[in-house]
């Protein structure tokens, strides 16, 4: 079309669109990882830092950014989206959301690019992190683990609407006016949350690895695992290693010029512009490169290992019920192009098998300014995958136990495995080797019932016949309500009220006291500070 | 120039009154601050990096997104506790308001102190409520999150109508469009304040005390 932008005034505009779609992208999958995010700000500018905004750039998203434009940029008829999609763990997708960016011919000829266009593209990115919280999908990915993952694709074309459902919303984020057209953002989303009527059951494996040590005590208990990966239905490609980002890494602009206050606004003088350009791309190569080394090294994958899981109550019944379901098929089936530079479908995979030493995670070593999110370390893999190693086939466990389910004072003997050693929730409360003799008489009173085989009690002084406590329901879990009551109708005594034992102690904590005082007289300083903040 | 208002308009529990301002105003403060200017010579200058992060709240099902200012934060969540005190205190209806101004200042001449001459106001309008059974303050924690999602789509919406903002200024005159105190990031200049409606409707005004000191202390 024509305008009247002059050669550099378009270079400058197509940089700053390109890189605004990249920053776009980052945004939001990084708003569906399901964890906070939380960056630093800085200063002084650092010149790496586009928009003003400090994004950090996950490198394997930057990658499927830039295959799919392809070196094109958004245009009329040919828009940037990033499809935004969950998958569960039984192999039901569904979309949830559709980011475009587009242009339309309305152009704003007037306005000034390197100034005014650059400024409104960084607040539309603001707008941008604001909405990604706010739209349903948030929520959603926020929650992700066991029972299902949210996933991402990016593609370049038309945008493609069919999949969000009936009824589905938009809301625009903003638009940019520029001499070349106007930029618009905006998101159309799935409101009908209902699955799909004809569930299709797919013959791939789950897609994630199912964690069935759904308690042990993980280093970073607050993060959810799952985060997006590509969702690719043909052409994986193995083995790539992203290209290291330098190569296309440029210099964003964060020199601006003021004008005298007698002239008018935003006028920009191109010797003022230029100038400080050149001087900036020659002496931020160097720090660049650095950056750009730093990223190539620490990122493999866009998969974070599982941190603790069982954010909510409802995670609760979900591990077992997928450890019913497990099987041994290794997750990384499904994952892209393995784990060098390929991103997978499966993030949760860590959890299982030898692949977890070989994880490396995608932590973006922060250069300068700390990521906070929460990315757990490598010896996390190690704790996961040892103890993943350690469950041979809970799933034929579990049906052991199942098939024991008769009746609540039945004492058979047991030639399973005790299940304390398994790493299912409430383990311990599962039916334990009965060897007990006195709940003989009572036979099989009744057949199931919510009272699974429950351990014994020796302290038993009647028998209650039909033991179904209020509120139980007889789930998947053979160990229930009943079985809890009983388990723990009569405590051990607690060890420190035990006279010998709790002197013993007593003594120790007397003596350890003054230390004890002098380290806490110590952090006088912050304890104070905390409870200012409780205030 | 006329000063642009917006009005918003939130009903929740009494715990909830502090998320919720707090989500609002950082909303709106994240779109109206900037890195930190740096002069250089010939009228040209730098801007900083602003960060941002993520705060879950507590009582609503929402999370809102700040900029990385933990002094911006602090500043904001000590006028936002006064009026959650002014508001309980009050007793009442549990109606009250919050303003967020932008402001630009004119220097005039001695002896006469500068104009603070407002470019764009915000105001929330809170309505507390009380609740009895914790089955609807479980529905409340969700209505209000939504609420809020609402709420932000508003604010970026006139964001984004790209409407009049102070030009930038010189090095000389930037404490006259933006705070420049804050150590990480720069917002445009503003104030906030508030007020209490008592049951008959008549404000009870703090802000007119504000402004009377703020105009003597010049």
């Amino acid at each position: 079309m024509e305008t009247d932008i002059n050669s550099q005034d378009r270079k400058d505009l197509d940089k700053f669109i390109k890189f605004f779609a990249l920053k776009t992208v980052q945004v939001i999958v990084q708003a569906r990882l399901g964890e906070k995010i939380c960056t630093r700000s800085s200063s002084s500018p650092t010149g790496s830092d586009w928009f003003n905004l400090a994004i950090k750039d996950i490198p394997e998203v930057t990658h499927e950014a830039k295959k799919a434009l392809a070196g094109q940029l958004p245009a009329i008829g040919r828009s940037m989206c990033v499809e935004i999609s969950l998958k569960t763990s039984e192999g039901d997708s569904m979309e949830l959301e559709i980011w475009c960016l587009e242009m339309n011919e309305k152009c704003d000829k007037e306005i000034k690019i390197s100034y005014t266009v650059y400024n409104r593209l960084s607040l539309l990115l603001k707008s941008l992190l604001a909405i990604t919280r706010v739209t349903p999908a948030y929520r959603l990915s926020r929650k992700q683990g066991h029972e299902y993952v949210i996933l991402y694709r990016i593609y370049f074309g038309e945008v493609q609407l069919n999949g969000l459902g009936e009824g589905f919303q938009t809301v625009r984020v903003g638009t940019v006016g520029t001499p070349m057209g106007t930029i618009t953002l905006s998101c159309a989303y799935r409101i009908n949350l209902a699955f799909m009527s004809t569930r299709q059951f797919e013959r791939t494996p789950p897609i994630m690895g199912i964690i069935i040590d759904h308690f042990v005590d993980r280093p970073y208990p607050s993060s959810s695992p799952m985060h997006p990966c590509n969702y690719r239905t043909t052409g994986e490609d193995t083995g790539v290693t992203y290209p290291s980002v330098e190569d296309s890494q440029e210099v964003c602009t964060t020199s601006f010029s003021t004008s005298p206050p007698s002239q008018c606004v935003f006028t920009v003088t191109k010797a003022h512009f230029q100038t400080p350009t050149p001087v900036v791309t020659d002496t931020l190569r160097v720090p660049m490169a650095g950056l750009a080394f730093s990223h190539q090294l620490s990122s493999s994958r866009l998969s974070y290992q599982p941190a603790a899981l069982g954010v909510g109550s409802a995670d609760l019944a979900y591990p077992v019920v997928f450890a019913a379901g497990l099987n041994t098929t290794h997750p990384h089936q499904l994952m892209v192009p393995g784990k060098e530079g390929g991103v997978p479908l499966a993030p949760n995979q860590p959890a299982h098998g030898a692949q977890a030493d070989q994880e490396r995670l995608a932590t973006y070593t922060p250069s300068d300014g700390a990521h906070c999110a929460a990315t757990p370390s490598s010896e996390d893999t190690e704790t996961v995958s040892n103890s993943s190693e350690g469950r041979a086939s809970p799933h034929d466990v579990l049906e052991t136990i199942f098939a024991r389910k008769v009746g609540a004072f039945v004492n058979k003997p047991i030639n399973q495995v005790t299940l304390t050693s398994l790493d299912i929730p409430f383990a311990m409360f599962a039916p334990k080797n009965l060897e007990l003799e006195d709940a003989d008489p009572m036979g099989s009173l009744h057949s199931d019932g919510s009272s699974g085989g429950s351990s014994g009690n020796t302290h038993d002084d009647f028998v209650m016949i039909d033991f179904k406590p209020a509120f139980s329901k007889d789930d998947i879990l053979p160990m229930d309500l009943g079985t809890f009551y009983r388990e723990f109708q009569n405590p051990p005594q607690l060890s420190s009220l035990s006279i010998d034992i709790g002197a013993q102690s007593m003594a120790e904590d007397l003596d350890s006291l003054p230390e004890k005082l002098a380290v806490h007289e110590k952090n006088v300083r912050e304890f104070d500070a905390f409870v200012e903040t409780l205030q | 120039m006329n000063c642009r208002s917006e009005v918003l308009e939130v009903s929740v529990e009494g715990r909830q009154v502090e998320e919720a301002m707090l989500a609002v105003l950082h909303t709106v403060l994240l779109h109206r601050s900037t890195g930190k200017f740096h002069y250089k010579k010939e009228g040209t200058y730098s801007i900083g990096t602003v960060g941002t992060q993520d705060v879950d709240c507590d009582f609503i099902d929402f999370t809102y997104v700040r900029v990385s200012s933990d002094e911006l934060d602090r500043a904001l969540r000590k006028v936002v506790g006064e009026f959650k005190d002014a508001l309980r205190n009050s007793g009442g209806d549990g109606l009250g308001q919050m303003s967020l101004e932008f402001y630009q200042k004119k220097k005039s001449r001695w002896p006469f102190s500068d104009e603070c001459i407002p470019w764009e106001v915000w105001t929330v309008k809170v309505h507390v409520v009380a609740l009895a059974t914790e089955q609807e303050r479980q529905i409340c924690r969700e209505k209000v999150g939504e609420k809020l999602c609402e709420k932000v789509i508003n604010i970026v919406e006139v964001m984004n109508r790209h409407e009049y903002l102070p030009k930038m200024p010189m090095q000389s005159e930037v404490d006259n469009v933006f705070d420049t105190g804050l150590r990480d990031v720069q917002p445009y200049l503003y104030k906030i304040s508030f007020q209490i409606t008592d049951a008959l409707g008549t404000s009870v005004t703090t802000t007119m005390r504000r402004l009377i000191k703020d105009t003597l202390a010049l």
